[in-house]
């Protein structure tokens, strides 16, 4: 068992406009309403890379500064995981559209946009970080992944960890294939030890599957959770909103869990 | 960090299949770089192509993920008697206790790369032979090699380009530190695709010649591919001397252009740093440096300045790539096989195709092979989005 602190959360999906604004619908005390997920380029990336970016890269950048203003934590001293069950889908197709036409002078930027790691570079580029960073995949497991490797980081390199999950829907062909629902950025803030700004601990076990996930109650968002891999945060997120003592399982590949006791403090 | 011992390595690539072959072309002084004839590709390069792969097939239940990525994981599992290893390690720990952690940069993208090309005419839809999830999803190469060990643990895949394969050893390192596992297979595969081989020429940096890391003229990149594995334990509190040992882990970004490194090598030198504080050692106590070395003029030139202000001038450094090509996610661990089998065999390996050192660069940059026994050698990786990745090897005294 992994035991770390919570700090600071980022948010931003469908119906879900930043952690502060979402607290009430995923506590349960305000009802959701669906509007599309909206998300700019961070005014931190330089002009030239601020055009150049995709969606997940703005995703992710929205959802890790939020995180980090909550903590109040400084990005450039603040390792980073980054995790996403496929990149940039949008460009994926382009490039692929390129390779099979009969012209396949793919751009650079298409190519080095192209990366799993497109999001990491361009956040250590806005936010002049050059700690550790790392760019997960587990598919459907993606954010179980992260989750576990950055409370390991946390734990085990004695450093705040800023998690980033981020997903986009493919365009067609490929969504009928790899059906994402919507576009969903979640960012955490983990220390090894209580701060001033300490909201929840966790205490985090890797095991075999014994519990069935934990759902959604509300059936909109129990469809983005089920719909988006970085979308399987929410009922974690919903118990730190509810400010409850309350036990969270995710599931991860090959028949495991994660299984994470909440707790509130501080 | 809790000391991690490496019990059992693989290796393929263009050079060819097991640490025999790898080292022997090191010593016999052959590169596996040939003109690009891959698949529809008309590109005038030189790539390191693994063959018979065309004709391979992985393991007839793992059907849904036969692609080029996972034949060559298949290869690189049944070399060296890597997977035999695997299962008896797996008896002792338990299949739950042991991860699994793979880099890879493009995994199976050649099957949606052809499947594009085969799309319905009416109304667009991939072919139903294509199997997103086993090929293209970056987890595929994980879920995998996974699957064809039978192992049960933690599973996820790295992929931060080019550093992808190196940073495997800091994660599983990790997850053993924490107790989340007693053992990990760590690996890094990457194939030939169209996506890196006019991505790179889209940028310019595909040398016509096979690539000539450190030289003069040196004009830019060859791709090649391969596999390389290897099975990472929690070392005895005083391991038997001889053992194969991860030392150090440095990583770090450069914070500065997504597919340009930092002109001074600034998140380099913070990552060859890291991975000599994790270690406890000084610059000195490295006998040789295998670079990322990739031939093309910024790589090279950045590097070298980075490795210069940490190592100064004497100790011995190369690259690999004019021997292997760039194996992108899976050059970070093909490397560092390299270098545990430079250590094993007393061989530094000179480098290919370098006929006249650029006079700009400072470090002792080696042309030939060097028979010398040494004990730690530290090899870098630095990938796309200035993700870097150090790591210290050698053997428990």
């Amino acid at each position: 068992m992994m035991q770390i602190f919570v700090e600071g959360v980022g948010l931003v999906g469908p119906g879900l406009c930043g952690w502060q604004a979402s607290q009430p619908l995923l506590a349960g005390a305000a009802s959701y309403v669906h509007t599309p997920t909206v998300v700019t380029a961070s005014d931190l990336l330089p002009s030239a890379e601020r055009r150049r970016v995709g969606i997940p890269v703005k995703l992710a950048i929205a959802a890790g500064c939020e995180a980090l203003l909550h903590a109040a934590r400084d990005a450039a001293t603040t390792a980073s995981v980054f995790t996403s069950s496929q990149g940039d889908g949008e460009n994926l197709h382009q490039i692929c559209e390129t390779l099979a036409s009969t012209e396949r002078n793919i751009s650079p930027t298409r190519f080095h946009n192209s990366v799993h790691n497109a999001a990491a570079g361009y956040w250590s580029i806005a936010t002049r970080s050059r700690k550790p960073s790392t760019s997960l995949c587990g598919h459907d497991s993606s954010f179980a992944a992260g989750l576990l490797d950055a409370a390991v980081q946390v734990i085990v390199d004695t450093d705040p960890v800023v998690l980033i999950a981020y997903d986009q829907a493919y365009p067609e062909p490929l969504h009928t294939v790899r059906p994402i629902n919507a576009s969903f950025g979640v960012a955490l803030v983990m220390t090894p030890q209580a701060t001033s700004k300490s909201f929840a601990v966790l205490e985090i076990s890797f095991e075999l599957r014994q519990e069935s996930e934990t759902r959604m109650q509300d059936s909109s968002l129990e469809a983005l959770r089920s719909g988006v891999p970085a979308a399987r945060s929410l009922p974690l997120l919903s118990k730190l909103a509810r400010k409850e003592a309350a036990t969270v399982f995710i599931d991860c590949a090959a028949g495991n869990q994660l299984r994470i006791a909440v707790t509130p403090c501080c | 960090m809790r000391p991690v011992a490496i019990s059992e390595i693989s290796i393929v690539n263009c050079l060819g299949a097991g640490q025999e072959a790898t080292i022997a072309a090191i010593r016999e002084r052959r590169s596996g770089l040939a003109p690009c004839n891959f698949e529809t590709a008309v590109l005038d390069t030189c790539i390191g192509q693994v063959s018979g792969l065309d004709e391979f097939h992985v393991r007839s239940d793992l059907n849904a993920y036969d692609c080029r990525n996972n034949r060559l994981a298949q290869l690189g599992l049944q070399t060296d008697g890597f997977g035999g290893a695997v299962s008896a390690v797996a008896e002792k720990y338990g299949a739950q206790r042991i991860g699994v952690f793979m880099g890879t940069s493009t995994s199976g993208i050649l099957q949606t790369e052809i499947a594009y090309r085969h799309r319905n005419a009416s109304n667009g839809a991939l072919p139903a032979d294509y199997h997103y999830a086993q090929t293209q999803n970056s987890f595929s190469i994980a879920d995998f090699v996974q699957r064809y060990l039978g192992l049960k643990g933690p599973a996820f895949v790295i992929s931060s380009a080019c550093s992808s394969s190196a940073k495997v050893f800091a994660h599983a390192a990790r997850m053993m530190s924490a107790g989340v596992c007693d053992a990990a297979v760590v690996g890094g595969v990457d194939t030939l695709c169209l996506t890196t081989l006019y991505g790179f020429n889209s940028l310019q940096l595909l040398s016509p010649t096979p690539c000539r890391p450190y030289d003069v003229n040196r004009d830019g990149i060859s791709i090649g591919e391969g596999a390389g594995f290897a099975l990472l334990e929690r070392a005895a509190e005083k391991p038997a001397a001889g053992t194969m040992m991860l030392l150090g882990i440095g990583e770090s970004c450069d914070a500065y252009h997504m597919s340009t490194p930092h002109p001074e090598g600034l998140g380099a030198r913070l990552s060859m740093q890291g991975a000599l504080d994790t270690a406890q050692l000084a610059p000195n106590d490295v006998d040789y440096i295998n670079l990322h070395g990739t031939a093309t003029k910024a790589n090279d030139a950045s590097e070298d300045q980075a490795v210069f202000a940490i190592f100064g001038g004497k100790t011995p450094v190369s690259s690999t790539k004019g021997s292997t090509g760039h194996l992108l996610g899976a050059a970070g661990i093909t490397e560092a096989i390299i270098a545990m089998l430079a250590i094993r065999d007393e061989v530094l390996p000179g480098s290919m195709n370098t006929k006249n050192i650029d006079p700009a660069l400072q470090c002792n940059y080696l042309l030939d092979n060097q028979n010398s026994r040494v004990r730690r050698i530290l090899t870098n990786s630095f990938g796309f989005g200035g993700s870097n990745c150090s790591l210290l090897l050698g053997t428990a005294e």
